[in-house]
């Protein structure tokens, strides 16, 4: 056996072992549903999963089954099978990988469980609609849209009533597909624990803001996966309480994230899966964090909205407006936000050509912050899960020609 | 001049017909996207209601903005804007329909001080009883921000004027397309394409009357028109731009009988019903009529409908047209060609980058599918010979 890096080990974040086994355990009672007689509803990562939890339907998120893809670099793989049937190259990436799983159980945990119900939020983007349609079209299960206009400069009133209204929908639709009525009870507790979850993932990235950040924007990438998919339980209170107290100990201890941590970045867009390590420990032979990004943030930025007393009615604003779901102007400002927060020198963004409600405006939103901030920016071209879309080589020169003008900017300070 | 020559030159130079107008008449001029711009509103407040479609010329300004993974038609209307050839706008609206729109809507908005700026945040899904509601309420605001920016009441009386004009449009979009369909030959793909262009620029008054003439022409050569090419084309897809895919298509040997195009059809399907109330008549007709991958209705709708054409028609195939990088209708190509694979409908897909790429290579494409068509059509002939 390889000889343990001690430098290395000491970084490592020890409650990750904890997260896996809650991840694999989430994933085997998943994909055991039809014995344990549970439900299994297909939902989007912003979607509105806590009547799913008050109605013990077990949760699948098909984009957090693409990251995986992606991590495992499958990506490639699976996008082509896609194109084989029919898909376009150019579409997101993570709905054609999971598309392309279905017919062949395909992908790392060899396809995911068969949806009795899918969510679809429209939330994030107008791909969603798309990609659950077809899969709705491939299981024959019953679709619910909960559809969130658009806030491109507010969120008025009629749009408020619309989606509230939709709530009703939602949990009638529940009712019939499970047989059952809802327990609206439990539906508050699961509201209390999600809005809990929320705060503790807050907290969680909250830490970063120390020098030397306790963690990294790629350990949030990681570390995302519990808020995501059981939001709303006991064990996502659970675990972030566990991993915030890891934090807080780093802190004391003086353990950063990166080694000799000296210069702070600020990550926009969804990770290049496959990439993670190659480009964590890129920035980290410059000295450089990615302390923060606008990805993981999302799961924790519309607290303002809801209230855990009132969790029912102020969902309808809590969904709605969420980062991807708001005009570029207002994104820019939480990019700002997050750099004063985070006292970042600069921001490196992925132009994602999967995720186009993403990455179109970045180069708007580069130019705000060039002017607000007057801090450098890096954009690179990639695909969060299609390798193909990747050029390892001209991602590295950029990179290190970004962080020599990262070096002369701070040096000048 | 003919009717047709006062519409081809308003293709040719959409924007000169747009300075000029607007220069005679003084009236305002409100740019628009997609066929969700509920356009009878615009009128109704006196202006004119002009489709942007983007010129395609060589894209500079616009690259700084929108990555190259962009549609064309999104990056040449933001170019044509930017480099001031829209400068005769008074507006623009942007109803929210795929995710490109929506961003362009956002950079529209922080770079370019073209008059007033609405979005027309309409509901994605379009068969519940809560988006109904919403519609309407959505409608109503957009009438109410219309009057703030006109300062000018749009009575009820106007609109339902409005309403009528759009009914007769539609009406006689209907007749000569019916026309087509029947009598492949009395009017070419390319004229009917210049019809659809026109439709959503000019002055919908005028529009009316030249569409009136146009239609009477044809019914009256309709049994002279010479013979139509053999095969029967639908075309489905993705054409927010309206690339002249009807020439083409004839072109290569056949005749156009159907799409279901926002261009297109879908355009001018559904009539607004006039003894209700008209924000309703409006909303009506978007929850009714064919829909497009950007909204939601249940989940084999267009299947059903692009199939119902074809035999309709009596078409051979249809042609799906894809402009690259739009979603919406990537997605729906695999399950609407399955659809069709099922019914034993034969289907070509080509993809198009911007106007000036339908070059040689779709034209071979075509060219092949429609050969196919025909010797497909012979042995059925002597297939069904052979039984008798
Ligand atoms: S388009 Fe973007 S937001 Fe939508 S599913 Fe793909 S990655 Fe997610
Ligand atoms: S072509 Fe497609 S992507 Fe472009 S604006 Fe139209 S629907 Fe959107």
């Amino acid at each position: 056996m390889k000889e343990k890096d001690p430098e290395k080990e000491k970084r490592k974040i020890k409650s990750a072992a904890r997260m896996k086994e809650i991840m694999t355990h989430y994933y085997i009672e998943a994909k055991t549903a039809d014995q344990s007689g549970k439900k299994v509803a297909w939902i989007t990562s912003g979607g509105p999963v806590e009547p799913l939890i008050a109605m013990e339907v077990i949760p699948i998120y098909p984009e957090n089954h693409g990251a995986m893809i992606g991590a495992s670099k499958m990506g490639k793989d699976l996008c082509e099978k896609a194109e084989r049937m029919g898909y376009s190259s150019d579409l997101c990436s993570y709905a054609c990988s999971d598309i392309a799983c279905s017919p062949i159980n395909g992908g790392p945990i060899g396809g995911l469980p068969r949806p009795d119900m899918l969510i679809c939020c429209t939330n994030i983007c107008g791909t969603v609609l798309k990609w659950y349609e077809i899969q709705a079209r491939y299981y024959g299960a019953p679709l619910f849209i909960l559809d969130t206009p658009f806030c491109h400069t507010d969120f008025p009133e009629q749009a408020k009533r619309y989606v509230r209204r939709q709530l009703d929908e939602y949990m009638d639709f529940l009712e019939k597909v499970c047989g059952r009525k809802i327990d609206y009870d439990k539906m508050k507790e699961v509201g209390k624990l999600s809005i809990e979850g929320q705060k503790l993932w807050k907290a969680v990235l909250d830490t970063a803001t120390h020098r030397p950040a306790p963690l990294s924007a790629f350990d949030a990438f990681f570390h995302l996966a519990l808020i995501v998919t059981l939001r709303g339980t006991a064990q996502v209170v659970e675990y972030y309480t566990l991993l915030l107290k890891e934090m807080n100990e780093r802190i004391d201890a003086g353990i950063g994230a990166v080694e000799n941590e000296q210069y702070r970045l600020l990550w926009d867009n969804i990770p290049i899966w496959y990439r993670t390590k190659w480009l964590s420990e890129k920035f980290a032979s410059h000295g450089a964090c990615l302390v923060a990004d606008t990805y993981t943030s999302a799961w924790c930025g519309s607290l303002e909205y809801l209230n855990e007393n009132d969790f029912i009615e102020t969902m309808a604003e809590g969904y709605s407006r969420i980062y991807l779901n708001i005009g570029i102007d207002k994104m820019a400002e939480i990019v700002i936000s997050l750099i004063d927060k985070y006292d970042a020198d600069g921001i490196v963004m992925h132009s994602n050509r999967s995720c186009k409600p993403y990455s179109f405006g970045q180069y708007d939103i580069q130019k705000i912050v060039r002017e607000k901030r007057k801090i450098p920016s890096l954009i690179i071209d990639a695909d969060m899960v299609d390798e193909r879309f990747f050029s390892e080589s001209q991602v590295e020169t950029r990179i290190d020609a970004f962080m020599e003008v990262i070096k002369g900017t701070s040096a000048r300070e | 001049m003919t009717h047709m020559d006062i519409l081809e030159e308003l293709k040719r130079h959409p924007y000169e017909y747009a300075r000029k107008y607007k220069s005679e008449r003084g009236r305002p001029i409100v740019g628009y996207f997609c066929s969700y711009t509920p356009e009878e509103l615009i009128f109704a407040a006196d202006t004119l209601p002009f489709r942007l479609f983007g010129t395609g010329e060589h894209i500079r300004l616009a690259d700084t903005h929108l990555q190259a993974y962009c549609c064309s038609l999104v990056k040449g209307a933001l170019e044509d804007a930017m480099t001031g050839r829209l400068d005769f706008l008074d507006g623009v609206v942007f109803p929210h329909t795929c995710d490109t729109i929506q961003r362009l809507s956002d950079i529209w908005r922080l770079n370019l001080p073209l008059g007033f700026h609405m979005d027309v945040v309409l509901p994605v899904k379009l068969n519940a009883l809560s988006s109904r509601r919403y519609m309407i309420d959505v409608l109503m605001e957009f009438r109410r921000n219309l009057e703030n920016a006109f300062r000018k009441k749009i009575t009820d009386e106007a609109l339902l004027d409005s309403l009528n004009t759009y009914n007769r449009i539609r009406l006689l979009l209907q007749k000569i397309h019916d026309l087509k369909y029947e009598y492949p030959g009395v009017i070419a793909g390319e004229d009917l394409h210049s019809i659809m262009m026109a439709s959503m620029i000019m002055d919908r008054s005028e529009l009316a009357d030249v569409l009136e003439r146009i239609a009477g022409d044809l019914e009256s050569r309709k049994n002279t028109s010479p013979s139509p090419p053999g095969e029967r084309i639908v075309l489905s897809g993705g054409s927010c731009n309206l690339l002249d895919i009807y020439g083409i298509v004839e072109e290569a040997g056949a005749a156009v009988v159907g799409d279901d195009f926002c261009t297109g059809s879908r355009y001018y399907e559904g009539l607004l019903t006039i003894d209700m109330n008209p924000v309703e008549a409006i909303a009506e007709r978007y929850l009714t009529r064919n829909v497009c991958p950007a909204k939601h209705s249940g989940l084999s709708t267009r299947a059903d409908n692009i199939i119902s054409v074809v035999r309709e028609r009596k078409a051979g195939g249809v042609v799906f047209v894809l402009l690259k990088f739009c979603d919406p209708h990537a997605f729906d190509y695999p399950s609407l060609k399955g659809a069709l694979d099922q019914e034993g409908i034969p289907s070509t897909l080509i993809e198009i980058e911007d106007q000036s790429s339908a070059d040689g290579r779709v034209k071979t494409r075509l060219e092949a599918f429609i050969e196919m068509l025909k010797r497909k059509d012979r042995k059925e002939g002597e297939l069904s010979g052979a039984g008798k």
